[in-house]
């Protein structure tokens, strides 16, 4: 049966092109880019045009750009960089909403004595920029803040958020990883010094992410070892899924500037259709700032888990919450924090969706999650009459 | 042109290539999304970690996915010292770039740092170790091969002394997993630092294998992979091909030893025949069956390779800065001079270098030496 995969929020399935781009660099091309020798040369050069086709997604310079492992690095080295670069400065602050990486680092630095803001958000999910100019002042060292959430896909006024901090001496960082190749992300336009980009979430590998890292940025790295990424991430490159990066950034640029909206109009077409045929249905997050590939949607007195297990029957992927935290029963901290009524915020669902998302897939779930929704229903414990 | 550079990396094998581009076009979801696609990317990273479990006779459950082995260095020592305010560590002199900077970080914050020093062979001696253990000592951390001399230190001893005195003992086995047997129980460590692309496994990919019970704080973090110990969406791809190379490397352990040891005498014995004056550095027998140092005399090693450029690809210990040469800092520490380590070139065999290749290499070399 043919898979129906709108979970991209999760993962990507890779591209036919990244996949090509990757292959050479597993047969032929196998030297270590610091060898001197030419096997070491040849790759040397294909991560320095990934580096190029990178930065040029996000409007940066290459030298601005530094290879990691997943975005979790990206993140944690963003955020310990701007605390080992100023030592006098003790407070962080950032989101009730952010990826466990962001969440979890702020935590740990809690632990070891650092103050941490956690700006709160509405029932819309939306930011309180007031709240965050009352928290800024000379101790901040640093405002990290994601351009878009992964949950409910809400984007936040990050050129906003950006200046309030800048304007007060504090270096911005922003969590792309959700944002870059679905809607435009320039890292001018959103004034930001450093962002966190990752691989897997635009149709490239798994284990190969970026950090941008505005010119004249304060730096430490957080990977120490050897001289590699000019001293800024130590470590021997893994040059196929580097290559293969580039070539994903080089279609999501593409993708971006043609200005093709049919990924909106494939969501905004599940998202009518579910409102219409589930009674008891509600859209979680703003609906006038989302990404276009994110519909995250609650059933009133279903368990979210239950949908997907029916889901997964006719092979149709999806997920409550994110991936990074499922398997936990709690629900998830980023509705929490909207304030979804306790009646919907277990029975919620995230599809999402990707630029080779078809329609045939989205008219399959369309047909399908009525009934699956009544049968719940009828099974529920907790139902009152919608 | 000949690749004599196996110990800077390795090609992937056939196999493993197959292994992950069946991996990249079918197996792209994500380990942990509760749906079939995500239980599907789980089971081939649970595959994996088996693999690599077995080729060092550890638990799956000991083996924890990095990027490489620089993080799982980075991991294994700042982990640890995470745990204690203070305390004293212990290492060699000759150690990757990986541990040491790790570890001169720690002596910038305040910590004591031990570096042992080598014999004649690039050796460390347990005596040493023993006299420099002290009340405070938290970790010791020795590499099992040289990356550039290929020689094996006496790990089981030193492990043994580490543990009479309860201290956490770690080892950088990134040259030496995939070239020789490595069996953490008889090498009585607790931390073992593992990376597939120098035995023909992908790039972006390692393990630190950490003994059942042993503590250890994350250096990342972020959700809860890797069992809270290195957060971030796992490496499939990269993970199935690091197992698979695991999985044929314990396949094929014995032959691989016995050939690269046949290969490696036998670019010794033609090339000492060739050219009088040429001096091994490391220890003859305790050595990876694959590396071969050799002190050229009478010309540095960067204008041998130089000349062979296009012909053989292999590395001179040294680093090169700014055009001008510095000596390795690893022969430095086994007593060489700077002409003797100036003149070391490093020519690390592998799977695919056949006897052929061996005698025409031995030709360019000395042609090479001749007309220099």
């Amino acid at each position: 049966m043919k898979v129906v995969y709108l979970d991209n929020n999760a993962t990507t399935r890779m591209a036919d092109e990244v996949r090509e781009a990757m292959l050479p660099y597993l047969t032929d091309l196998y030297g270590n880019p610091s060898s001197m020798h030419t096997f070491g040369g040849q790759v040397h050069r294909s991560i320095e045009t990934s580096r190029e086709q990178v930065a040029s997604l996000i409007n940066a310079e290459p030298d601005e750009i530094i290879f990691t492992s997943c975005g979790t690095e990206s993140d944690n080295t963003a955020l310990m960089s701007a605390l080992l670069s100023r030592p006098d400065k003790r407070h962080i602050i950032t989101t009730r909403v952010e990826h466990p990486a962001v969440l979890n680092f702020c935590k740990a630095m809690g632990r070891r004595g650092y103050r941490v803001t956690y700006l709160s958000v509405n029932k819309l999910g939306r930011l309180d920029l007031d709240e965050l100019d009352e928290a800024l002042d000379d101790d901040t060292a640093i405002v990290s803040v994601m351009h878009a959430n992964n949950e409910s896909g809400v984007i936040f006024p990050i050129r906003n958020i950006a200046e309030r901090a800048r304007s007060r001496g504090v270096p911005f960082h922003t969590d792309a990883v959700q944002t870059a190749g679905k809607i435009p992300v320039d890292v001018s336009d959103l004034n930001c010094d450093m962002m966190s980009l990752s691989g897997h979430k635009m149709h490239a590998a798994k284990g190969v992410a970026a950090l941008y890292i505005r010119r004249g940025t304060r730096f430490a790295p957080y990977i120490i070892g050897g001289h590699q990424e000019k001293g800024r991430r130590g470590g021997t490159e893994n040059v196929a899924s580097i290559a293969g990066f580039g070539t994903a950034s080089e279609l999501a640029r593409n993708h971006v500037a043609s200005g093709d909206d049919a990924v909106r109009q494939l969501r905004d077409r599940l998202q009518q259709g579910l409102l219409d045929t589930c009674p008891g249905a509600l859209v979680n997050g703003d609906p006038l700032n989302r990404i276009p590939n994110t519909l995250n949607i609650s059933f009133e007195y279903v368990e979210g888990e239950a949908i997907l297990l029916r889901l997964n029957e006719y092979n149709i992927c999806a997920s409550s919450g994110s991936a990074c935290t499922s398997g936990s029963l709690e629900p998830s901290h980023v509705l929490r924090s909207m304030g979804v009524p306790f009646t919907a915020i277990h029975g919620s669902v995230r599809f999402s969706l990707s630029r080779y998302t078809g329609e045939d897939e989205i008219e399959f779930v369309l047909e399908k999650m009525p009934p699956v929704i009544r049968d719940l229903r009828e099974l529920s414990p907790y139902v009152k009459e919608i | 042109m000949i690749y004599l550079d196996h110990n800077a990396t390795t090609p992937v094998l056939p196999e493993v290539a197959t292994a992950m581009a069946h991996c990249l076009r079918h197996t792209f979801g994500n380990p942990s999304s509760s749906h079939a696609w995500g239980q599907k990317a789980k089971k081939a990273v649970d595959e994996a970690r088996e693999q690599v479990g077995e080729l060092i006779h550890a638990r799956p459950d000991e083996i924890f996915f990095t990027s490489g082995g620089t993080e799982a260095n980075n991991m294994a020592i700042l982990g640890t010292a995470a745990r204690f305010s203070r305390g004293h560590i212990i290492s060699s002199s000759i150690e990757h770039p990986s541990v040491l900077n790790p570890l001169k970080h720690l002596g910038d914050q305040g910590r004591r740092i031990t570096c042992l020093p080598v014999n004649q062979y690039g050796i460390v001696e347990p005596r040493l170790l023993e006299r420099h253990l002290g009340s405070d000592t938290i970790l010791i951390t020795v590499m099992h091969a040289n990356n550039e001399t290929g020689s094996l230190q006496p790990i089981a001893e030193l492990g043994t002394i580490a543990r009479s005195r309860g201290v956490l003992f770690h080892c950088d086995a990134a040259q030496s997993v995939g070239k020789v047997p490595v069996n953490v129980q008889r090498l009585n460590v607790d931390l073992l630092t593992i990376v597939p692309h120098k035995f023909y496994g992908p790039k972006g990919t390692g393990a630190l294998y950490v003994r059942r019970g042993t503590e250890l704080k994350p250096i990342l973090f972020g959700a809860s992979h890797e069992r809270g110990l290195r957060p971030g969406t796992e490496n499939v791809c990269a993970l199935v091909g690091f197992g698979k190379a695991a999985a044929i490397a314990k396949r094929d352990m014995k032959s691989r030893v016995t050939e690269m040891r046949k290969l490696s005498t036998l670019l010794y014995k033609e090339l000492m025949r060739e050219i009088p004056g040429l001096k091994l550095n490391g220890h003859p027998r305790k050595r990876l069956p694959n590396t071969l140092n050799l002190s050229f005399p009478g010309v540095t090693g960067s204008a041998l390779l130089d000349n062979l450029k296009g012909t053989i690809a292999a590395s001179t210990g040294s680093a090169c800065h700014a055009g001008r040469h510095t000596p390795s800092p690893v022969l430095k520490a086994m007593g060489l001079s700077d002409e003797e380590a100036l003149s070391a070139v490093r020519l690390s065999l592998g799977t695919g270098t056949g006897e052929s290749q061996i005698r025409l290499a031995v030709k360019a070399i000395a042609g090479a030496c001749r007309s220099l």
